[in-house]
């Protein structure tokens, strides 16, 4: 068998932060495959929202971005934005929430806007999109992003999302959603410390050392004496990614 | 605040003429609603070869048409969620109008997909702001005059005030049309029944032109009610290269021709002139692409909604 891929472990590790029974907003990528996977392990009944207004999407073959109508197909209900990010997200009902990353600092805020040079020069990338709104609401929110320091400095350039806004607590803050929960990279897994809601590193992926992951991120981390590994994919996970969820790829290679 | 709409005048027109008389130099013009679905590149190309100037752009995620319409100098603000090529990630136009000023320079006022929604939907209900605790913290309120904290009566919390945003036209891709502008949208809806509300006028681009009793067989299934409408055109592959669910998948290769084709300034004058400007009108854009082409992004597997039962 093919050795186990860094985007299989993380599709995995989103895959196991969602309980049965609980409501996600996804996005696409990773965590529609993590949804996905979920879905057909340990979490039948989970409810899938595309904020776009697509409830309980069933996907078929690999869909390409979200207007695909494959990843529409079998879903119970469409609606709209106010229904998806009004009447389930604000109101306050969606369990986890799933995030990308331009860049993302240690309190967990997100920059999806833009970025200054050294030379003072600004570069504009897309926005916020849903993604301030699923940071500001959601219960937990997963962001999954590749590792690297630019990647993860001490501050955003830009917060279009919020986490723990200067080291504040999301009461404090106003903020309905309980902020960032876990950060998902293809190194390790952080999390946030419940009192200085400073980024943590939870668990690192195998192969990769606990410095390594320092060494690639931009902010000081706090690491536990004892380092715990990131669990592998089972079999049947693996099987179901590679031959059921993206036989072709499009995500996972 | 009144519809443009109580003249009775033929609503159904072409393209041209629906461009020319509801999007004049200085409108807001809301479209490409659905976010990735649906959106208007038919009209959006008409906007540009009329040569329309200092638009504001409203819409949530309008894929790469704001990047065209930026390119092309017909926009003087844009008021987005985010701006790019949702496949490819950036927009190259949108990108040299912020950093550069190329061809102009071009104001951002930065949403949420939610805080559009609710701009459009308080335009909608007629009132000027409404509450949410979206983005508070973040540093959207820098660059969106239309976002303010403010404190909330009775629970005395700190909540968001969104603006309301009442854009002078929304454009709306409709799967079929009666010739009043009664139309039947299905997939997901995005904010497109709110801007339809939202809107002083309405032009709806229909793929097919049917009968009011096709419409008045469905009532559910109409999302822009006729007596919105001002304007009703029939432009089947008007959304292409963005997909209409039940008529045409989404042609990702376009949009990566289009990232790979649009780099520099020179590459995409090139595009424009291509796509747009050399083409005429909707039909030579078509012929362009090929008819097998358009072909090979048609719904195949079909799949039929039951029946529904609207009898007495």
């Amino acid at each position: 068998m093919e050795p186990v891929r860094a985007t299989e472990i993380m599709a995995v590790a989103g895959a196991r932060e969602l309980r049965d029974g609980e409501i996600i907003v996804v996005g696409l990528g990773l965590p529609q495959v993590a949804v996905v996977l979920a879905k057909r392990t340990h979490a039948p009944r989970l409810t899938s929202l595309l904020e776009i207004g697509v409830v309980d999407m069933n996907p078929v073959d690999t869909p390409v971005g979200l207007a695909d109508s494959r990843i529409f197909h079998g879903a119970t209900c469409w609606s709209g934005f106010l229904d998806v990010l009004g009447m389930n997200l604000h109101r306050g009902v969606v369990d986890v929430g799933f995030l990308g990353a331009l860049e993302l600092d240690r309190y967990g805020n997100i920059n999806t806007t833009l970025l200054q040079e050294d030379s003072g020069k600004v570069r504009y990338f897309n926005g916020s999109a849903g993604g301030n709104d699923v940071a500001s609401l959601a219960k937990r929110v997963i962001v999954i992003l590749r590792h690297e320091k630019r990647k993860l400095p001490l501050a955003v350039a830009h917060l279009t999302s919020p986490g723990f806004v200067g080291g504040k607590s999301r009461a404090q803050l106003g903020l309905r959603g309980g902020g960032p929960h876990r950060i998902i990279t293809d190194m390790a897994v952080l999390g946030f410390d419940s009192q200085t809601h400073e980024a943590c590193l939870l668990s690192v992926h195998p192969g990769i050392s606990a410095p390594a992951v320092q060494d690639n991120t931009g902010f000081p981390l706090r690491i536990p004496a004892q380092v715990p590994v990131t669990p592998l994919p089972t079999a049947e996970e693996l099987r179901l990614l590679r031959e059921e969820i993206d036989p072709r790829g499009v995500y996972l290679r | 605040m009144t519809h443009d709409n109580h003249q009775p005048r033929e609503k159904l027109c072409t393209l041209a003429e629906a461009i020319e008389r509801f999007v004049p130099d200085g409108a807001s013009v809301a479209m490409g609603l659905q976010l990735e679905s649906m959106i208007p590149f038919a009209a959006g190309h008409e906007i540009i070869r009329q040569r329309k100037r200092d638009l504001t752009l409203v819409g949530p995620i309008s894929d790469i048409l704001f990047d065209q319409l930026i390119g092309a100098g017909c926009a003087r603000k844009i008021v987005a969620a985010w701006v790019g090529n949702v496949m490819m990630g950036s927009a190259y136009n949108f990108r040299r109008a912020l950093e550069e000023g190329i061809p102009h320079p071009v104001e951002m006022v930065d949403h949420t997909n939610f805080t559009v929604a609710l701009a459009l939907h308080a335009a909608a209900l007629g009132v000027p702001f409404l509450p949410t605790y979206t983005a508070i913290g973040s540093d959207l309120f820098a660059r969106n005059e239309g976002l303010v904290e403010f404190e909330a009566p009775y629970t005395r919390e700190t909540m968001t005030a969104v603006r309301a945003i009442a854009p002078d036209v929304a454009i709306l891709q409709a799967q079929r049309a009666d010739t009043e502008g009664n139309a039947h949208v299905w997939g997901n809806l995005g904010a497109a029944p709110d801007a339809a509300r939202a809107a002083r006028s309405v032009i709806v681009v229909a793929e097919e032109i049917v009968s009011s009793k096709v419409i008045a067989s469905d009532p559910n299934r109409t999302v822009i009610p006729g007596f919105l409408v001002s304007a009703v055109v029939e432009a089947p592959f008007g959304a292409h290269p963005s997909p209409v669910q039940g008529y045409y998948n989404r042609d990702n290769n376009y949009y990566r021709e289009y990232h790979r084709g649009t780099k520099t300034r020179q590459d995409f004058e090139a595009w424009l002139d291509h796509w747009v400007l050399g083409v005429g009108d909707r039909q030579g854009y078509l012929d362009l692409l090929g008819a097998e082409r358009a072909d090979s992004l048609k719904v195949r597997k079909h799949a039929y909604a039951a029946r529904t039962d609207f009898g007495h």
